[in-house]
């Protein structure tokens, strides 16, 4: 038998007789309370993860803070490579040249208020993972109309199965004496603009 | 908090190395006890995480209502193990992954190392894992000639200290800042000069040790927190940075999964993704989590493998009591409250899953060994109030040791008590013997210390005296 069979057939005999479980009850929240400032909200979950929050696609310059090489998304909107930077289109850039960029500038896909989550999912303006990975600065432009307040709105704006990072302020670790400390393997620096009416 | 670098340092001392090897759990303990800088360093440590879980818990006003409901959703899971294994098989594989099945430790460990040596390297970067840990992938890897290289800060502490995790989620817990500098110093080959026990100083020193083989890294090897039945999706929660890299910069990409990881659906992950950063590290939201489906042209690794892995799984979903330690999401927030595992450490329990939900998880994953942890508990139940999922522990502590074996002294001892019992004229006889000599002590209230084979009882708890009326005495008093 092979050891998928023998497996699954582990499984059938260990809940022999064990019948169905009852349904799942769903009463947990979905969304915040409708008063809340979701995106003041975001801003003061985001500063609390030491992310850096900007306001306005003219604050672009001055979140790449003097940058000079900054990769972008083939696809990212013109009018959001702002400033004296000189901006990279990753067309498949090797790890050295991306290991040689100051800064990366993306959208993204959703913004969780309520725990400062920027989510990407390889979507418009987002790039493949890595470009916002191996530079030590990532810029992102957050959309209002991206910004939800809970982490069950968020989900469905997703595509599922195509690759996601989820990020909560820049690269942390608490593994010594579980005190945390910004700044390890991801984007040690982490600046949000938030943009539109 | 800097120190002269000029100072000699300690020699590095592996902290699991002080207890006696594959000794029983009361055996360690008592060792462990003894070791003053290990009991400071951990009710430092947990008591820094209990606190900021608590206050990251309050925020939420439906936590109890999101641990009904993932206490529900793994029970559907484990009920339907089978079909969501198969769904989760399916697409993943039509997603571009490969999925291997392994029955126990030493296939997964094949399947793994095979696939290494077909990427062409005979090196690994490795994503913090329990379930690696468990099959000890790491030895296995040494022992046919490849290397892994752990990634996660804590891992690495340990690695380098050739010691053992002792925490399910801060492996490193049992050291202080200090002698993870002297680790560090003494044996990371680039170690800054002059390096300081500044935790932040310390975390720069491990990005620069290990940049340059994340980026060159051929393959990588890690687990799941997750596993998306519905879309053949894998989640992975860290903090660092280091499981992005070795997510998205290898070609290879090598998980290895516990079938009890599965969820139904995606948005299942909305109510998980709520509970475990909270009840893990105290945080709203742990920095990054990583979510990926098979293989995709252009962003990460091209050649995809998901090791499914049983090891005693299909064993413990057998146990109608004991198959809800299968629910576990090992944010261990259990092993932050219990008061034994905050004075013993992780190492005492002989296991790599410690603390209460170790005390239920080792003894059912490995029949017949670990029989001793599920007594390592006050059955206090701090463990139950605050697991995420609601697994009740206490009742499977109870429930083990009513099937686990019992000492021949105990069994004549429960015998002898049941036959007195069992005799209205027989009982009311010994209870008089016992008051009459207990009188000595009936004062003071309480025995320390009884003769053999009393003796077993008083090392460690005091005896009462039996009280000077007993209930059938007085209820005869009252009705007269």
């Amino acid at each position: 038998m092979s050891a998928r069979e023998e497996i699954l057939e582990r499984m059938r005999r260990a809940l022999e007789g064990a019948g169905e479980a009852p349904p799942a009850p769903r009463e947990y929240r979905r969304a915040l309370d409708p008063e809340v400032d979701i995106v003041e909200l975001l801003i003061d979950r985001l500063v609390d993860y030491k992310a850096n929050v900007h306001h306005g696609l003219d604050a672009i310059p001055e979140a790449l803070g003097g940058a000079k090489r900054v990769v972008v998304p083939g696809d990212l909107p013109e009018e959001w490579q702002l400033g004296g930077a000189d901006f990279v289109p990753d067309e498949a850039l090797s790890t050295a040249d991306l290991d040689g960029m100051d800064a990366v500038l993306t959208g993204c896909a959703a913004a969780v208020a309520v725990s400062g989550t920027i989510m990407l999912d390889a979507g418009a303006a987002q790039g493949r993972r890595a470009i916002t990975l191996v530079p030590d600065h990532h810029v992102v432009v957050v959309r209002r109309d991206r910004i939800v307040g809970h982490l069950a709105e968020a989900l469905p704006m997703l595509d599922p199965t195509a690759p996601q990072t989820w990020i909560s302020g820049p690269s942390a670790t608490s593994d010594i004496e579980l005190q945390r400390v910004e700044g390890v393997h991801g984007p040690r620096r982490l600046d949000v603009v938030i943009v539109g009416p | 908090m800097s120190t002269d670098a000029e100072t000699p340092r300690a020699p590095i001392v592996p902290a699991a190395s002080l207890l006696p090897a594959d000794a029983p759990f009361p055996k360690a303990a008592k060792v462990a006890l003894g070791m003053p800088q290990l009991r400071a360093n951990l009710a430092h440590a947990t008591g820094t995480i209990r606190a900021k879980r608590a206050r990251l818990v309050d925020e939420l006003d439906d936590w109890e209502r999101l641990r009904d409901t993932a206490a529900a959703i793994k029970a559907d899971v484990q009920h339907r193990l089978p079909e969501l294994a198969v769904e989760f098989e399916r697409n993943a594989t039509a997603a571009g992954a490969t999925v291997h099945w392994a029955r126990d430790a030493r296939e997964a460990n094949e399947i793994a190392a095979r696939l290494v040596r077909e990427a062409g390297t005979d090196e690994v970067v490795k994503v913090k894992s329990m379930a690696t840990q468990e099959i000890e992938l790491n030895e296995h890897f040494e022992a046919v000639g490849l290397k892994a290289f752990e990634t996660d800060l804590a891992e690495l502490i340990v690695q380098l200290a050739e010691d053992r995790p002792s925490h399910i989620l801060v492996p490193a817990i049992h050291y202080n800042r200090t002698e993870i500098r002297d680790i560090f110093d003494q044996r990371m080959s680039d170690a800054p000069a002059g390096l300081t026990d500044d935790p932040a100083a310390l975390a720069e020193a491990a990005r620069l040790h290990l940049r340059r083989r994340f980026l060159s890294a051929k393959a990588a090897v890690s687990g799941a927190n997750f596993a998306v039945a519905e879309t053949g999706s894998l989640v992975v929660v860290e903090s660092e940075g280091n499981g992005r890299m070795c997510l998205t910069m290898p070609e290879t990409l090598i998980s290895v999964v516990g079938i009890e990881k599965l969820l139904p659906r995606f948005a299942d992950l909305e109510v998980f993704m709520q509970l475990l950063p909270r009840s893990s590290t105290g945080e709203r939201m742990n920095p990054y989590t990583s979510v990926w489906t098979g293989s995709r042209d252009g962003d990460g690794p091209k050649d995809v493998h998901v090791i499914l892995l049983d090891n005693g799984r299909t064993g413990v979903l057998a146990d109608e009591v004991g198959r809800q330690a299968l629910s576990c999401i090992r944010c261990s927030a259990c092993l932050n409250v219990c008061p034994v595992y905050e004075r013993t450490g992780g190492h005492a329990y002989g296991h790599v899953y410690p603390g209460p939900i170790g005390a239920i998880l080792a003894p059912q994953l490995e029949p017949g060994r670990h029989d001793d942890l599920p007594y390592a508990s006050s059955l206090c139940g701090a463990c139950y109030e605050v697991c995420p999922v609601k697994i009740d522990i206490p009742e499977v502590l109870v429930h083990l040791r009513q099937q686990g074996p019992h000492h021949a002294g105990e069994r004549a001892v429960m015998g002898a008590a049941k036959a007195v019992m069992a005799r209205p004229r027989l009982w009311r006889t010994a209870l008089r013997a016992a008051r009459f000599g207990s009188m000595p002590w009936r004062r003071k209230g309480f025995m320390r210390r009884l003769p053999w084979p009393g003796s077993k009882w008083t090392v460690s708890r005091d005896m009462p005296t039996p009280p000077k009326e007993d209930f059938r005495d007085w209820w005869k008093e009252r009705r007269r």
